[in-house]
């Protein structure tokens, strides 16, 4: 398959009153159209930075990322970033931050573009209420739908379900590989949470502590659904754990 | 339904005892001292009826209202886009923003003999003291609204490229809204102080001067309570008015939890 995104020996510092902070130091590695990569390390570690430069938000001090070939020229809807704390508006409803992102469709077809969306992920009912009548789930839902409305090729998903509990990450997982089967982007996805990276990425990357650098990969070979309790499951945990040092 | 009213009433009742016992204070001592000027409680109630019956009162509430409604809605559609433009561009920042803090202290009393220098004795003086009052809360409000939207709404709005105007009419006016709403209620309280002071002093009309000539004119010591009590009663309600724009669906989600 060919590549959509390369990721070349990026390193990042950032000046703190101590000097400077090596945060990401010489990073490098391919995504393949549609592929779906994890990228695992310990808190602390540079993650976010690493994802704020790969999704376009952050330059690097060294190295780049090109998407399709080309250098990437900044944020676009091309590839959009879902984070931990989420970006939904508080101040529009659901049908209208569904449609924040769509510019030249005539408003009549918006709307159904952004209620076709609400009911793929389990928001119908919800297009006219506001934000903070939402639990944290559905928030989800919605940053999540409002990201596909403009059917992005790229999703980069920044810890996107750490906030939510236990119960709702994993319906939540489950939803996203139902959508992904459909929809076929490429995601490239940042978690501190290795069975959630074995549960949905096709390939896994565990980085280093601060400096952040790859410090292994692996494959995951499993069919979906996956059984997540299955023997091959488990020694695939204990081995990623074990190059997290845990 | 019961259960609502019941507590709506708990709520009313010590708040209602305490203003019964002032008055109740206010009587006996000038019951108990036998006050030739300062009037009994009754005594102002039966002068303010006066005042409604020949038609001043009514007259003196307009001019107040008119004045505050002008300078106060000049100062909003001045105060909101610089504001907003004070708070986006960081230039327009810096350059204004200490003169700003210059201006701001200054009391807007102070004003009073330049506002007659230079619009003299008319209704132009307290429309631009109400004015110079209430714009600098309002500018300083919506600026530190812009500055405190949070930056993951600015970079959703980067991501999905969406246009300057929609960046505008979708992000920051509406982020910045519920600050603003705070700004204009400072400034409508701070407007309502001013204009009863500016009536004080140069005009022939207003509560403010209802209050001042009531004392030049006789001693009537009763219409100047009661000119009070207006003016406390009006800003209450003026306050409430404002209060009632949080609860507009656009800017709840700030008030909400």
């Amino acid at each position: 398959m060919p590549i959509k995104i390369s990721v070349r020996d990026l390193a990042k510092r950032f000046l703190t009153d101590q000097g400077s902070l090596q945060v990401v130091n010489g990073v490098s590695f391919d995504v393949a159209d549609g592929e779906f990569v994890a990228i695992v390390g310990p808190s602390g570690c540079g993650k976010s930075t690493l994802m704020s430069i790969i999704a376009g938000f952050d330059r690097p001090d060294q190295g780049s990322v090109t998407v399709d070939g080309a250098a990437g020229k900044g944020p676009s809807s091309k590839g959009i970033l879902i984070s931990q704390q989420g970006s939904v508006f508080p101040w529009l409803t659901v049908q209208q931050n569904l449609m924040f992102g769509l510019n030249d469709h005539a408003p009549s077809d918006k709307e159904e573009i952004a209620d076709h969306y609400a009911a793929i992920v389990g928001l119908k009912g919800f297009e006219k209420s506001y934000p903070h009548e939402l639990s944290g789930g559905m928030l989800k839902r919605v940053e999540l739908a409002r990201a596909l409305v403009v059917k992005p090729e790229i999703l980069y998903m920044d810890e996107p379900f750490s906030a939510l509990d236990a119960l709702m990450s994993l319906r939540m997982r489950k939803e996203l590989l139902r959508i992904l089967a459909v929809e076929r982007h490429t995601v490239v996805l940042i978690t501190h949470d290795v069975e959630e990276a074995i549960h949905l990425a096709d390939r896994i990357f565990v980085l280093s502590a601060r400096p952040a650098t790859i410090q292994a990969t692996f494959e995951v070979p499993f069919e979906h659904p996956r059984k997540l309790s299955s023997p091959e499951v488990q020694d695939l945990r204990e081995s990623i754990l074990r190059e997290l040092g845990v | 339904m019961v259960s609502v009213a019941m507590s709506k009433l708990k709520r009313i009742v010590p708040a209602a005892t305490v203003i019964a016992i002032l008055i109740a204070i206010w009587w006996l001592v000038i019951v108990a001292t036998h006050s030739a000027i300062f009037p009994t409680p009754w005594q102002v109630v039966t002068g303010t009826l006066e005042l409604t019956r020949d038609g001043t009162l009514w007259a003196d509430i307009g001019a107040s209202l008119m004045r505050v409604g002008l300078g106060f809605s000049l100062a909003v559609s001045i105060a909101v886009p610089l504001g907003l433009w004070m708070g986006w561009v960081r230039g327009a920042f810096s350059t204004l923003n200490p003169i700003f803090q210059i201006l701001r202290p200054i009391s807007p009393i102070a004003w009073i003999p330049i506002a007659i220098l230079w619009f003299g004795v008319g209704d132009a003086s307290p429309i631009f003291l109400i004015f110079m009052s209430s714009v600098f809360p309002m500018v300083v409000q919506t600026t530190a609204g812009v500055h405190t939207i949070e930056r993951r709404y600015l970079r959703a709005a980067e991501n999905f490229g969406v246009s300057r105007y929609t960046l505008f009419s979708r992000v920051i006016i509406p982020a910045v809204l519920p600050q603003i709403i705070v700004g204009m209620r400072i400034g409508l309280g701070v407007a309502w102080l001013v204009v009863v002071a500016a009536e004080m002093i140069a005009l022939r009309s207003g509560l403010g001067y209802l209050i001042i000539d009531s004392r030049n004119a006789g001693n009537r010591y009763d219409l100047v309570i009661g000119g009070m009590v207006i003016i406390g009663l009006i800003g209450l309600s003026l306050d409430g008015a404002m209060r009632l724009m949080e609860g507009i669906r656009l800017v709840k989600w700030r008030y909400a939890h």
